[in-house]
């Protein structure tokens, strides 16, 4: 009994899984930029190249030290994340006056160079990283078969976003984050370090990016232009969400993963189109986004 | 130069610039311990800037400040604070995304002598009834409260002010000079931007009057009644 009313059940449920896991890293990733656009007001181009590079550092660790995957998953993000701390100190610091316009080519070119580099270096196939033995295999359900790394891909980010968002919201940080993002002149007037909250803040930004990389690693193909390809989604993703909205990031990316499987099954043909739609049709009806506040 | 230990702030030739243009052209002020002084002038005479300008807010600045007998002037402006300084900005500054409580506690501790969250709210019951609204949801009279709350919780004892009164009701600004008498019999120091003078006059000790980023004169309470007429002069009451 996989049809009912026409509908094959086994297909539509295995589109609806690979949207929700592709809905997963598009979730990381947007929550990533929200955080940085936030506080910083700058659209960072580059969180593709740092999620291309979560995957790579990840590969390469494993290939020549023998890393395994659960230490990668711990360290990765944190390599990552420090190399974020590095361009936003030394390359956007200096810039952070001048008009957003030149953050946003900064981190455009510092992406094409890093995957210019990776490929160079690399070439532009992709390689694999093994599935960790202990998340191989899978569970059988009533309409379809679920491997266990999949399933530990969406409980894992959902997981990373729900902690990020009640960091933001619930706790004494998330509250200078807040009001950072807000006034930060003001702020740094109460006695706050500002410069050093926002260079953090880059950093975890772009450590959740290099976290989607290596969660990424054993299920897609380990490539250069890996990070490209999802960042024009992502993009999209955090236009109908809402520029800066955190929880709206989360929720669009899962959702729009969604939509993504659902269009696969039911019309194939506009799967690679529909989050593009959405996010026209979206603008045209609340140009905010569906959870940004109006300007 | 020895410092006079009672010299909460000293002000000297202080010039300050928004990009091009100079808007405090060598200033000099100085507030004792204690004492509630008041910069009066017109719109634009500089008044807003200075107390910008001691917070580190503005873009370039030279000449001296000196908060406590140390001297700011190479000071980041995340480090200021922690002098014991507590400002209140003209557009009071609260935070839409915060509740009034974590706007309340949102400056850090600067002096371990601050007032308690339960000081707080029995000086401003309205504060306490509202504490889990959206901060911005308040009247325009609660959010001043809290902006001053605000800078009291954190302990600060040298008070920069700027227009606290602007636009609120009588009985507002009633209480506000009601809180004022309080935080100066307790012994902080205040510096005051005002528009309003019948504010001001009762309970300042001194005021300044700026026009075009100088000071053009310094009128002593006691001295009020004999120059009303140049006060008239330069602030067209």
């Amino acid at each position: 009994m996989a049809t009912f009313l026409g509908i094959n059940f086994f297909a539509l449920f295995g589109q609806l899984l690979i949207g929700l896991i592709n809905g997963s890293f598009y979730a990381l990733l947007s929550l990533g930029l929200a955080i940085i656009f936030g506080l910083l007001r700058i659209i960072n181009f580059a969180q593709g190249a740092m999620y291309m590079l979560g995957a790579f550092v990840a590969l390469l660790g494993f290939k020549y030290m023998g890393m395994n995957y659960w230490v990668a998953l711990l360290v990765v993000p944190i390599i990552v994340g420090l190399i974020g701390i590095l361009i936003q100190r030394f390359l956007i610091r200096p810039i952070v006056n001048e008009d957003h316009l030149y953050s946003l080519l900064l981190t455009f070119g510092l992406a094409l160079m890093i995957q210019g580099i990776f490929t160079h270096w690399f070439g532009s196939s992709g390689q694999s990283y093994p599935v960790p033995e202990a998340l191989k295999g899978g569970m059988r359900l009533p309409f379809m078969y679920l491997p266990n790394y999949r399933a530990w891909i969406i409980v894992v980010s959902v997981l990373v976003c729900f902690s990020t968002w009640w960091m933001i919201e619930k706790t004494k940080l998330g509250v200078y984050l807040r009001a950072g993002t807000e006034n930060p002149q003001l702020l740094q007037a109460f006695g706050i370090n500002v410069p050093l909250i926002v260079t953090l803040t880059f950093g975890f930004g772009v450590g959740l990016a290099g976290f989607a990389g290596v969660m990424a690693a054993p299920v897609y193909s380990v490539s250069p232009d890996m990070g490209s390809n999802i960042l024009i989604i992502v993009f999209a993703i955090v236009v109908i969400g809402g520029m800066g909205s955190i929880g709206g990031a989360i929720l669009t990316g899962l959702g729009m993963g969604i939509v993504e499987g659902l269009t696969k099954y039911f019309y194939p043909e506009a799967s690679a189109t529909v989050i593009f739609l959405v996010m026209v049709i979206v603008l045209m009806i609340k140009p905010s986004g569906l959870f940004g506040k109006n300007a | 130069m020895s410092h006079n230990s009672r010299e909460k702030l000293r002000i000297t030739n202080l010039h300050a610039f928004y990009d091009e243009s100079h808007i405090l052209h060598g200033i000099d002020i100085s507030v004792m311990q204690g004492e509630l002084v008041t910069l009066l002038g017109r719109n634009g005479s500089g008044r807003s800037t200075t107390l910008k300008a001691i917070m580190n807010m503005v873009g370039k600045r030279s000449g001296e400040i000196v908060v406590n007998g140390e001297n700011t002037m190479t000071m980041p402006a995340h480090k200021i604070a922690h002098l014991g300084l507590g400002f209140c900005p003209e557009e009071r500054g609260i935070f839409a995304s915060l509740s009034v409580e974590e706007n309340l506690l949102l400056p850090p501790q600067v002096r371990s002598d601050a007032m308690s969250l339960e000081e707080i709210y029995e000086l401003f019951p309205n504060l306490y009834e509202r504490r889990t609204s959206q901060g911005t949801r308040l009247s325009g009279g609660e959010q001043q409260m809290l902006a001053l709350a605000r800078i009291l919780r954190s302990g600060a004892n040298i008070l920069l002010l700027d227009e606290i009164t602007e636009g609120l009701a009588p009985v507002i600004v009633q209480k506000l000079a009601e809180v004022l008498m309080l935080l100066k019999n307790r012994g902080l120091t205040i510096l005051l931007v005002e528009q309003n003078f019948r504010f001001a006059a009762p309970i300042a000790d001194r005021h300044y009057i700026m026009e075009h980023g100088h000071i053009v004169e310094e009128i002593l309470a006691n001295e009020l009644k004999a120059k009303s007429e140049l006060l008239n002069t330069y602030l067209g009451v």
